[in-house]
């Protein structure tokens, strides 16, 4: 007995979905993830990944269906049926993307505002208190201490460090304790707030391990505020044209235990500071 | 816009084309170079406007240093900004005089409104010469002189094609009231020219 | 099909104001760039086997790369499916003798020699641009002066031949219509051009007004982008983009028009949903003009922008999305010629889906912040420009090659052009997206050791696209030569270029412009289309 066609488009149907959410979630194509925020990217990616695999899938089958089936066989030389349109069916294919996109659009902007991408930049709590009492003195509106944008999630004391951007390398400075090294450390599991310049042209921050990239712009300090959450060491990429040795222009960052991170600052902080009473930060 | 003032050229005439009325017009298509022009119109336009953005955003977010605001003296970008809208209005007489085929009275206002802008372009120049500020010296005074600037070159060519309207309209039946299409072009870009100047001063002298 | 018909050859290479002649020009001017374009990539694959930068100077790498891009965009796709086939085909589909403009016209086509080799001599006057085809500054402001001028200078001169082939197509399409011919009565390419042409005529401008400041920023010391002196360099990114974001569908709008005329034809069906192609179109055209900025989302843009042009860019897919459904729907239950032009097409829309699904993951703020300016989004536009547009132009030779020449092309060695083509493309750009993700940053000339495999994947894919061209170029000049003859119309379409002798007579038609109202009536017929064997036989004969 041949099976009804509407059962087996439906069957069809079944199978593409079953394989493309088989797919999203089992297969990873991204790198560790090391910080809060890369976790819910992640999720984002596999929903994205999942929707793009049914829809590529579903349509190439169709394509290769078409071209099996509808192919013109030697000495066939009449016309196809003179179907011009169908309005019911133009309705479906633009109400359904519209709305799987609007939907995708609330939830993407859902977890951009909780990393913070959303925040007022410049009624931020975390700014480091020297910085803030500049900028009350001069212009209020100095373009060099207005926070142009980032990612910051404006909640509380996050650990303060500047980073800045030169050809080729980054450079990172501890405000509290006055010392500049050329790789990042950050403690594991405490937010922490990265104050991004640029000294000459345009690069930008990108550590994948954190899903996180900013660009860095002369004259337009930005932020980056995240809580790495994973132990190790991850590469600082360059990610945008910054000259000859853009290439090459990579740090480290290394994720410690809040232990360690202490230590690490105090090994590193000048004796001038260290002894001075330093309450501010919250460690 | 000498590219546009260019006829099409038809090179194959079909003789049998007399006997079909009903067949479209073969070699002379209908004039459409006006057109043309207010496209292209459209497209100047649109350079005007992406420096006018860049302008606004600029006074948006980027705060000028304390010793670069300037109070732009008013009287003479006024009066200036009166001389351009005078000059079109001087092509427009022209063009009624071109209608009712009145040639010499039409080539004098041609003269008048290439003499305002003349008088445009010099007052510009005296303004350019008594500035406070030259063009590198901050981001408003290289704006301040990109625009205007960009758009007294607009002013420079208008005013030549009108001298070359004027020349043009002096030979014996080059326009008439039917077929003006260099004329109407001139006075077009002239109008378009002015318009831009509107904004420009409002923006950058009044803002 | 007798005397005059043969344009004599010189013609090809002087200031010809036939639009047919002035079509082939824009196609071999482009095709010769995309080779010259090519060699270029095939140095940055080659550069990318390794991970370390050893086959070229770096900063000989960023001309290269900078030129590619150049020379890609504005010398091979925008010219070709802009001006080599809107100018053959427009004036054909409106039932004109000529564009609106035919002296204009020449004049648009020759400005891009001169600039295409302006470009290419800053090479070797004192090294070419180094700052990517973006040419963001503060970078294009501290590289070395005399390439980024010359490369200013071309682009301008580049964009002024688009703005004035638009105004051309703008008037031909709206004002030198056939009498009795209505706008919806057109092929769908005529839709296609013109939405295309609002798009140059508005955005076009907008990139050569910031190339002029950016000029002046370089060569008089202002410092409109310069934030050293004060400038702010993220205006200079959205007037670029305000230009180049709909620069992208510049380059695919018009390739969608083309394959809705051929497609129609070898599946010997009407093309599905006439109107909503239109209005997919217009949609696309005023949507195209409001994403820029999503090229812009970790540029510092406050948060209200980024929401704006997140949901205004990821509808933009909706009508994109519309488009491919019909076709899908216009493919199904015909009776499809599997040939060159058919595969190519199938290729395209393969292709394209590919790279629109994952250009609505860019447009995802918080995905998009991990992969741009990564290999991820070099994928994604190659999969749109490349799998998309590259692959409708080959379609679109293989199906208007016989009307330009009179002669068939080989089909054995067509579809041996455009496996290649597929799976060279496929090879050298799948691997890409894993490389964005995985953390790959675009434009670098060397790369953490664990990526060498997968680029290596990559090069080899590039190496089957060079060679997949060899195929065609033998099929081309061959068959130009010798093919078989192609008779007026091979494939038994009813629009009006075919409904005349290939290669069509100067002024298109020896009589008058055939009125076809339906463009694509097939099917329905009780033999071989009823348009051509009926009515379209009567349409034909009025039209020699
Ligand atoms: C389905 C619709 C599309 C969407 C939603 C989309 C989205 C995007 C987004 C969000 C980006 C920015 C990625 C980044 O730099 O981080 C992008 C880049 C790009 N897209 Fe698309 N895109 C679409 C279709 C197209 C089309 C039709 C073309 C060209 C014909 C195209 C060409 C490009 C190019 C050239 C870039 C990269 C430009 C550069 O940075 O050099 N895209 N696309
Ligand atoms: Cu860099
Ligand atoms: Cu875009």
């Amino acid at each position: 007995m041949p099976i009804p066609a509407s059962v087996l488009t439906l069957a069809a149907g079944i199978l593409l979905a079953l394989i493309s959410l088989w797919v999203g979630q089992n297969i990873n194509l991204m790198p560790v993830a090391a910080a809060d925020d890369a976790t819910t990217v992640d999720a984002l990616f596999k929903v994205l990944f999942s929707l793009g695999v049914g829809l590529l899938l579903g349509i190439t089958a169709m394509l290769v269906v078409a071209l099996v089936q509808f192919r013109r066989r030697p000495g066939d030389h009449l016309d196809g049926p003179a179907v011009e349109g169908n309005l019911p069916l133009e309705i479906f294919w633009t109400a359904v993307p519209a709305i799987v996109i609007l939907i995708l659009g609330v939830y993407s902007y859902d977890i951009y505002a909780r990393m913070g991408g959303m925040a007022d930049f410049n009624h931020h709590t975390s700014m480091p208190p020297p910085e803030v009492e500049q900028a009350s003195l001069g212009n209020p509106a100095d373009p060099e201490t207005v926070i142009w944008g980032g990612i910051d999630r404006a909640e509380g004391m996050a650990f303060p460090v500047e980073v800045t951007a030169m050809q080729f390398a980054f450079i990172f400075h501890y405000p509290q304790q006055n010392f500049t090294t050329g790789e990042l450390h950050l403690p594991m599991g405490q937010p922490v707030e990265l104050q991004l310049k640029s000294n000459d042209v345009i690069h930008a921050f990108w550590v994948p391990e954190f899903r996180l990239k900013q660009d860095v712009i002369p004259g337009q300090p930005t932020v980056l505020s995240f809580t790495a959450n994973r132990q190790g060491d991850y590469d600082i990429i360059c990610a945008e044209l910054c000259g000859p040795y853009h290439g090459g222009m990579r740090s480290k960052v290394v994720v410690e235990d809040p232990q360690s991170f202490e230590e690490w600052l105090i090994r590193n902080t000048p004796a001038t500071v260290a002894t001075a009473p330093d309450s501010s930060r919250t460690a | 816009m000498t590219i546009l003032t260019q006829r099409p050229t038809t090179r194959l005439s079909d003789p049998q084309q007399e006997d079909q009325p009903q067949a479209p017009a073969h070699a002379h298509h209908p004039d459409v170079r006006l057109f043309g022009l207010i496209i292209f119109l459209v497209a100047d336009g649109m350079t005007f406007a992406g420096f006018f953005a860049a302008y606004l955003t600029y006074r948006a977010v980027n705060p000028l240093p304390v010793n670069a605001e300037y109070e732009l003296e008013l009287l003479l970008p006024a009066v200036n900004t009166l001389v351009l809208l005078v000059s079109s209005l001087t092509f427009h007489r022209g063009s009624k005089a071109l209608m009712a085929s009145r040639m010499s009275t039409c080539r004098g206002w041609l003269l008048l409104t290439a003499a305002l802008g003349a008088a445009f372009m010099a007052g510009q120049m005296w303004e350019y010469f008594h500035l406070p500020f030259g063009l590198t010296d901050n981001l408003f005074a290289s704006t301040f002189y990109a625009l205007t600037g960009f758009h007294g070159l607009h002013v420079t060519l208008g005013a030549m094609m009108i001298l070359i309207v004027w020349w043009q309209a002096g030979r014996q039946g080059y326009f008439t009231a039917e077929s003006h299409f260099g004329f109407e072009a001139a006075e077009l870009y002239w109008h378009f020219v002015d318009g831009v100047w509107v904004v420009l001063f409002a923006l950058l002298y009044l803002l | 099909m007798d005397v005059q018909h043969h344009t004599p050859w010189h013609e090809y290479f002087g200031f010809s104001l036939d639009h047919k002649v002035i079509g082939i020009q824009y196609l071999v001017t482009g095709f010769f760039f995309y080779l010259v374009g090519g060699a270029l990539a095939g140095m940055i694959r080659v550069e990318l086997v390794t991970p370390l930068s050893d086959f070229m100077a770096r900063d000989t790498y960023n001309q290269v790369l900078t030129l590619h891009g150049t020379i890609m965009i504005f010398l091979w796709i925008v010219p070709v499916v802009n001006g080599a086939f809107g100018n053959y085909l427009v004036p054909f589909y409106v039932g004109a003798r000529d564009m609106a403009f035919p002296r204009l016209n020449a004049v648009a086509f020759w400005m891009l020699p001169p600039a295409g080799f302006l470009l290419l001599s800053s090479y070797f006057i004192g090294g070419a641009a180094q700052s990517g085809w973006t040419a963001y500054p503060p970078l294009s402001i501290t590289t070395p002066a005399v390439g980024q001028i010359i490369w200013i200078i071309s682009v301008l001169l580049l964009g002024g031949s688009s703005i004035f082939g638009a105004v051309n197509f703008i008037a031909t399409i709206l004002k030198l219509r056939r009498p009795g011919l209505g706008l919806f009565q057109l092929p769908m390419f005529c839709w296609a051009m013109l939405g295309t042409s609002v798009l140059v005529v508005l955005a076009t401008p907008v990139l050569a007004g910031a190339l002029i400041l950016l000029s002046m920023d370089i060569v008089a010391g202002t410092g409109f982008f310069n934030p050293a002196l004060g400038g702010n360099a993220v205006v200079y990114q959205h007037l670029f983009w305000f230009y180049s974001h709909p620069a992208v569908y510049i380059m695919v709008l018009p390739a969608f028009g083309l394959v809705s005329e051929i497609l129609p034809i070898h599946a010997r069906k009407p093309l599905f949903g006439y109107r909503s192609m239109i209005y997919s179109i217009l949609g696309i055209v005023f949507l195209g003009l409001i994403v820029w900025a999503h090229h812009m989302f970790t540029s510092g843009t406050p948060p209200w922008m980024r929401l704006f042009f997140t949901i205004a860019t990821a509808i933009i897919a909706v009508p994109t999305g519309i488009k491919f459904f019909n076709w899908l729907a216009t493919l199904w239950q015909g009776k499809l010629a599997l040939n060159s032009a058919l595969l190519f097409c199938c290729g395209f829309i393969f292709n394209f889906v590919f790279g629109g699904i994952t250009g609505v993951a860019l447009a995802q703020v918080p995905f998009d912040v991990h992969v741009h300016d990564t290999y991820f989004v070099v994928a994604h536009f190659h999969y749109i420009v490349f799998g998309g547009t590259v692959f409708v132009i080959f379609a679109a030779i293989y199906h208007w090659f016989p009307k330009m020449s009179g002669r068939l092309l080989n089909e054995h060695l067509g579809r041996l052009h455009c496996l290649l083509s597929f799976l060279g493309f496929n090879i050298c750009f799948f691997p890409q997206h894993w490389l964005g993700l995985n953390g790959m940053p675009r434009r670098v000339a060397e790369y953490d050791p664990q990526f060498q495999l997968v680029n290596q994947i990559s090069s080899v894919g590039a190496l089957l696209l060079a060679i997949s061209t060899l195929p065609f170029l033998v099929n081309v000049l061959w068959s130009a030569w010798k093919g078989a003859p192609a008779g007026d119309n091979p494939w038994r379409a009813c629009t009006t270029e075919w409904l005349t002798s290939s290669p069509p007579p100067v002024e298109n038609w020896l009589r008058e412009a055939p009125l076809v109202t339906e463009p694509y009536d097939y099917g329905s017929a009780e033999d071989a289309m009823s348009v051509t064997t009926v009515r379209g036989r009567e349409l034909w004969s009025a039209g020699r």
